[in-house]
């Protein structure tokens, strides 16, 4: 749906684990264009391999057979452009939240590093929490400490692999706004994985629904509605029953 | 017989202690110190029940103390025994922390140390009285050598699991975000084994603080297991020996409560808590 050029291509990737000496099929024949700037969901229930093909788009694990390339190069190992947001809290507890903060960023000058880091904790509402320590901090704003660390890269590309699954269920809406009213200011490629409709269709401009395992893609479902989206709207109602229908599942209970 | 008199004792000093409504944190300091007197008060009446002539009553452990702290020689004994176990002690941090770090992080490392290591392990520092003494004669040289010797092995195979033991989930935030190489170690390896390293130092310093005593009784001339030696074998001044392991004691317990302090910074606070 977006005019700009394709920033992350999947080409036929598939994956398969050994486990006890059989070959385990996760992900088959994957293939998936997302363009610069692009705000994508992989919905799909839990063990369809949408975290794995996330892994491999971040370099963390390699693809069985197909490639997946990032600007036209093929991704083989991470890298500070392409920053992973984990759904464990992956920042880390023996550093103080400023610390956190300028891991990707060790290497500018002090001024820069400075500059840098006040401006993204500024932007994802964290500050008079500098020298704080995570455990000090509440769920939501360790996931924010994590958001800012990654902003802070200026990255090309966001993975977010369930980042807001461990919050209430309050919290989560809060983090959600948050990340589009950050995506509207930075406009990052962003690949979200959750199991959660809902937040898909909050979420995303496109919503790639997976099968179950082995993972195929099932169906890319365009979500053309303007932020902030109104939960209430029929279009969205409409969305919805479709992405339930296509996983399969009924939500009239 | 005994423990009929600390069942007894115990009774009577919690019957009344269940009455008075104590707060938990006067319970922490109550508690043990009413044990503790019933515990020397049982002492005391088992030395006048029995008539023991060797064996110390209570009052005479104290008039002993009394009479080692009077005596020059005992701060001598304490200080030749906190340099032995401090100078092995920080020689084997020294050597083990990195060691560990080096063989937990490299698995071709970890494969060829770790049987070696593991079937050092277990002999004993006691075992090693005889070739300490030979390598370094009778002296500091050997009762550092030994202290060496029993908290490396607790410091190198604590450090080795705490880094084998790094959360994949911050292995691959240092990859993404570009960390490696000596960074790696200081940003990450370190810091994230550290409250596990902390640990394996204080099980050290608490086994140092034993095998010290063992090893002077055996194969020194100076220090406070020497000095328990020497009080049995100089007229069976048992007051002595018992007002000794007394002191034993209590600077084991400084030297733990020292040791704990590492346990309080910011940095490795997160690796204590409940999880």
């Amino acid at each position: 749906m977006s005019s700009n050029p394709d920033k992350v291509v999947f080409q036929g990737v598939s994956k398969s684990f050994n486990t006890k000496g059989e070959d385990l099929l996760v992900l088959e024949d994957v293939n998936l264009k997302i363009a610069e700037g692009e705000f994508v969901c992989l919905l799909g229930p839990s063990g369809c391999g949408k975290s794995t093909l996330l892994n491999i788009a971040g370099g963390f694990e390699a693809p069985t057979t197909g490639t997946v390339s990032v600007d036209g190069e093929p991704v083989v190992d991470p890298d500070p452009r392409r920053v992973f947001v984990f759904q464990e809290y992956g920042i880390f507890p023996w550093a103080s939240v400023w610390d956190n903060i300028v891991l990707g960023i060790r290497h500018l000058s002090r001024e820069r590093q400075h500059e840098i880091a006040q401006g993204v904790i500024d932007l994802v509402g964290l500050s008079g929490f500098e020298r704080a320590y995570p455990m000090e901090l509440s769920g939501g704003m360790k996931q924010r400490v994590e958001v800012a660390r990654a902003l802070a890269v200026s990255p090309d590309v966001i993975y977010m692999d369930e980042p807001f699954g461990a919050l209430d269920s309050l919290t989560r809406l809060t983090m959600r706004s948050e990340l589009i009213r950050i995506w509207e200011d930075r406009h990052p490629t962003i690949l979200f994985v959750t199991h959660d409709v809902d937040e898909a269709i909050q979420l995303a401009e496109r919503v790639v629904v997976f099968s179950a395992r082995p993972g195929r893609i099932e169906e890319i479902i365009d979500v053309d509605l303007p932020h902030p989206r109104d939960l209430g709207a029929p279009e969205y109602g409409q969305v919805k029953n479709r992405l339930y229908e296509r996983l399969g599942v009924s939500h009239r209970i | 017989m005994t423990a009929a008199w600390i069942a007894l004792a115990l009774a009577v000093i919690a019957a009344p202690l269940s009455w008075l409504r104590l707060s938990s944190r006067a319970q922490e300091w109550v508690l043990p110190i009413a044990l503790a007197v019933a515990l020397v008060a049982q002492w005391d009446l088992a030395c006048r029940f029995t008539g023991s002539v060797i064996f110390p009553t209570p009052h005479q452990t104290w008039l002993a103390s009394l009479e080692l702290i009077e005596s020059q020689r005992l701060w001598g004994d304490v200080v030749a025994s906190l340099f032995r176990v401090t100078g092995g002690f920080f020689l084997a941090a020294g050597v083990g922390i990195p060691l560990g770090l080096v063989i937990g992080w490299s698995t071709r490392t970890f494969r060829a140390m770790n049987p070696i290591i593991q079937g050092l392990r277990p002999i004993s520092p006691i075992a090693w009285i005889p070739i300490s003494i030979l390598w370094f004669g009778i002296g500091d040289g050997a009762g550092i050598f030994l202290i060496f010797l029993s908290s490396f092995f607790p410091i190198t195979v604590g450090t080795t699991a705490a880094v084998r033991n790094i959360s994949l989930v911050y292995q691959r935030s240092a990859r993404n975000f570009g960390v490696r190489g000596l960074a790696l170690f200081r940003c990450v390896v370190l810091p994230a084994a550290l409250p596990q390293i902390i640990t394996s130092l204080r099980i050290a310093l608490g086994v140092a603080w034993l095998v010290i005593v063992a090893a002077e009784m055996v194969g020194m001339d100076s220090g406070l297991g020497y000095l328990i030696n020497d009080a049995r074998n100089a007229g069976s001044r048992y007051d002595l020996v018992v007002a000794t392991m007394i002191l034993i004691g209590l600077i084991g317990i400084v030297l733990d409560f020292l040791i704990r302090r590492l346990e309080r910074f910011d940095e490795v606070r997160w690796g204590y808590v409940q999880r």
